[in-house]
């Protein structure tokens, strides 16, 4: 079922993947866990934006615009 | 006896927080009405918005803090919620109560700021707000038992309705008189281990004492301002003793930067059990569908470059025939007036040019101001404006801007004053400062004159009608080409700070209420008079007394002894143009002229050009006076336009020469674009961020220019035949 690592950056849309334990030392690392972005949790791509960034994603029903630098860090695995 | 603040007498203080787009402002808006207060807090250039509320019998001071996420002082508006929530900023003594609004639909995200207020040991009361919307998506939260859990009051409200005020009264009260905190999340005992670590360590370096929940705000965040703040001794380095207390956690298995998150998020599950019901099937929402277009990579664009069409458009057309109102009232007023004030020649002159000259001059801009801001205001509360950031990112944020700036560099098309102002909608700090100091460059209405007349009077009877189409685009064009490269030097050179992540929430979309719209027009209006109108009024009388003095009547005496022949209109004209020629700001242009040499302008286009410092437009009326036509001419006047073509060098190397050449024409057009010829602009820049960056937007764009001109000027003579 579950599918192979990635950043969440590498995702396209429509896919989903479910986030794991992220590196802290990326500048994005506490807002996303404050936002609720924390291990566990099932997130979608459901839009890229015209220019290739940023992307927009989904997770708790919460909708979401970020950068693909700060999107890279968190860690997902791709779920099919 | 000792007094306590919770007399019924003395005036409460609460605090309004919560997460954006959980409708505090609406909520805020509903408490207060209009007796609201908006200023700054010292030493920051946050916004500080608060208002009285009856609050059953209880006089309250309501602050609206910053909408957050989080109390982790990662941004100015974090930092100053956090230290007005602790009682830390000067003067702010911290508030009794503090009210969370939280959105019913995404209560355990909202909640994770509640659970940070818990820390701070502040009565609470949570604003289960846009209950109605969550109802009707099939969420249904459980408020009594939540309070039960919580332990504070849980009042259901919808803002927009004013349902749920009463409630929310008596919970205040309550939680104010019964210190209702919420549970705070049971740390482990290595948390405590590292804050009492990290407390000892501080103590023995002569630290002020630290409550815990600053502490841990400490040990927690990643890099905290509570430490900076504290007052850290001379020569001690807090960094080692802060990586050993986190050192403790570590060893317990505890990742530190990311324990506050998981340990709350976990502690919040528990609290929320059985409290939410989701409905079983989940429908496909109105927002899903509609962000299927309007953040379509084709369909998304093509409606986004319409909307801001109608939005330029709006703000370019519909403001003129108002701002011609304005004008014209204005120029009635003055001539009623003066002629009560006919034996004060001086005085006279100061109130009908300086005093309402000056006040028209704010006035005139409201036009535009509100109706930008009925834009913005539906932009924003509609949700759209969050699709938009997100569609144009891409395009700002490699030179420091972000989406949103897109907006007010837009609406600086039109005038920079509403543009600046409407940066307030740019969360990050660094990206609204920027766009801030280059929304300037982008060419507003009030240069449009100068290029008609010099387009007209050089371009177009050398070249036609195409190539002066051309450049008056061109003209357009050279700031946004500019402002560019400007504002990625800004950030590379002069901010020097690093980029913020840019997480933008995209908030369902919602119906917008016209009452709050025509709240947030009339609001932005009313700081728009009485914060930068003082400024401006000011200035124009500064000006005014450069231009009208000194005055000796040998002048006068000298020309109208010499006029034998010429009606008496002429004699007045020409009384008007001597006067100018000797004033404090013609001296001044002769003295400076040599500077502007090089862009080949001669003294009185100098003098033109200083003139118009406090307001661009008004080089027609400067030109029309110093060349004896009357100041009442306008760049389509034909008059001004051979007179201009005609003047000739009466000195120098090129005594002989006509003064006005293509290239000059291009030289002039080219400083007006980039220089800040605008007192407002610069008043408005300095209020919506400080005098020292108003000023440095005015030296860099000044210096600009004055290169622009000259570039312009040489590469124009050695290839263009005049
Ligand atoms: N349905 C509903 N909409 C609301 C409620 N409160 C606010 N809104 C709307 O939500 C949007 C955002 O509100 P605003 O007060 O600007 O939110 P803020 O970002 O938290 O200050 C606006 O369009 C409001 O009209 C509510 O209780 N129910």
């Amino acid at each position: 079922m579950n599918g192979a690592a990635c950043s969440l950056s590498a995702l396209r849309i429509g896919e989903r993947g479910r986030v794991r334990p992220g590196s802290p030392d990326h500048p994005a690392f506490q807002r996303l866990l404050a936002i609720g972005l924390l291990p566990g949790t099932s997130v979608q791509v459901v839009q890229v934006a015209p220019l290739g960034d940023p992307v927009e994603i989904e997770f708790n029903g919460m909708r979401l615009s970020l950068r693909k630098a700060d999107a890279a860090a968190v860690e997902v695995d791709r779920a099919d | 006896m000792a007094k306590t603040p919770t007399l019924s007498s003395s005036v409460l203080r609460v605090a309004l927080v919560g997460n954006p787009n959980t409708g505090k402002t609406t909520l805020f808006n509903r408490l207060t009405g209009a007796r609201q207060k908006i200023g700054n807090y010292p030493g920051v250039t946050v916004e500080k918005k608060s208002g009285t509320w009856e609050c059953g019998g209880r006089r309250v001071e309501l602050v609206d803090l910053p909408g957050a996420y989080s109390l982790a002082a990662s941004s100015p508006d974090e930092r100053v919620s956090f230290d007005f929530l602790t009682g830390h900023l000067a003067g702010e003594p911290a508030p009794d109560a503090v009210i969370c609004v939280v959105d019913a639909s995404n209560l355990v995200r909202n909640l994770f700021l509640a659970s940070q207020i818990a820390d701070l040991g502040l009565p609470l009361v949570i604003a289960l707000n846009m209950s109605d919307a969550a109802e009707k998506a099939g969420i249904r939260v459980d408020a009594q038992l939540l309070s039960r859990h919580l332990g504070v009051p849980v009042v259901r409200t919808v803002a927009t309705k004013g349902e749920g005020i009463d409630a929310l009264e008596k919970a205040v009260n309550r939680a104010v008189d019964e210190r209702a905190c919420m549970a705070q999340v049971p740390w482990p005992e290595a948390v405590g281990r590292a804050v009492s670590y990290l407390r000892d360590g501080l103590e023995k370096e002569g630290v002020r004492p630290l409550a815990d929940g600053e502490l841990r705000r400490v040990v927690f965040d990643r890099q905290s301002a509570v430490l900076e703040r504290a007052g850290i001794p001379p020569g001690f380095d807090p960094a080692p003793l802060l990586s050993a207390s986190r050192d403790i956690l570590t060893a317990a298995g505890i990742q530190p930067l990311s324990a506050e998150a998981l340990l709350r998020y976990e502690h919040i599950g528990h609290l929320t059990a059985g409290t939410i019901e989701f409905p079983e099937k989940r429908k496909r929402s109105w927002t899903e569908r509609i962000d299927a277009v309007l953040t379509h990579r084709v369909w998304g664009l093509v409606i986004f470059v319409a909307m801001m069409f109608v939005v330029f458009q709006s703000i370019y057309t519909w403001a003129g025939p108002f701002m011609g109102w304005i004008e014209e009232a204005v120029a009635s007023v003055q001539s009623l007036v003066a002629p009560l004030l006919d034996n004060w020649p001086v005085l006279q002159s100061l109130v009908i040019d300086g005093v309402i000259g000056g006040v028209g001059g704010v006035v005139v801009f409201l036009p535009q101001i509100l109706i930008l801001f009925f834009f913005v205001s539906l932009l924003e509360d509609t949700g759209y404006m969050a699709r938009g950031a997100f569609l144009m990112d891409k395009m700002f944020g490699w030179c420091g801007l972000n989406g949103k700036s897109f907006v007010p560099m837009l609406s600086s098309y039109a005038c920079a004053i509403p543009g600046v102002l409407a940066t307030r909608t740019i969360e990050d700090p660094r990206a609204r400062l920027t766009t801030i100091l280059v929304s300037p460059l982008m060419s507003c209405s009030a240069r449009l004159p100068v290029y008609v007349l010099m387009i007209g009077a050089f371009i177009e009877p050398s070249y036609g009608a195409g190539v002066a189409g051309f450049t008056l685009f061109a003209m357009h064009f050279v700031g946004l080409a500019v402002a560019v490269p400007v504002a990625w030097a800004l950030n590379k050179f002069v901010l020097g700070t690093r980029p913020q992540p840019f997480l933008l929430e995209m908030p369902p979309y919602r119906a917008p209420r016209f009452r709050d719209i025509l709240w947030r027009m009339w609001e932005r209006a009313r700081e728009f008079l009485v914060r930068a109108g003082t400024v401006i009024v000011a200035m124009t009388i500064i000006i005014w007394a450069l231009v009208y003095f000194p005055r000796p009547e040998s002048v006068r005496e000298k020309i109208e002894a010499s006029a034998v022949a010429g009606s008496p209109a002429q004699t007045d004209r020409r009384v008007d143009a001597a006067y100018i020629e000797q004033s404090y700001l013609a001296r001044a242009g002769r003295l400076v002229q040599p500077l502007f040499a090089p862009a080949g302008f001669d003294w009185k286009i100098t003098v033109g050009v200083l003139a118009s410092f406090p307001a661009r437009e008004v080089i027609i009326a400067t030109l029309g006076t110093i060349y004896g036509i009357g100041s009442d001419v306008d760049e389509e006047s034909g008059d001004l336009r051979t007179t201009l073509a005609s003047d000739r060098w009466t000195e120098g190397p090129r005594a002989g020469q006509p003064v006005f050449n293509v290239p000059v024409a291009l030289a002039i057009m080219v400083f007006f674009a980039l220089c800040l010829q605008c007192g407002a602009t610069v008043a408005v820049m300095a209020k919506e961020s400080n005098w020292g960056w108003a000023l440095f937007a005015f030296a860099y764009m000044t210096l600009l220019a004055w290169a622009g001109a000259v570039l312009t000027y040489q590469v124009g003579t050695r290839f263009l035949a005049s």
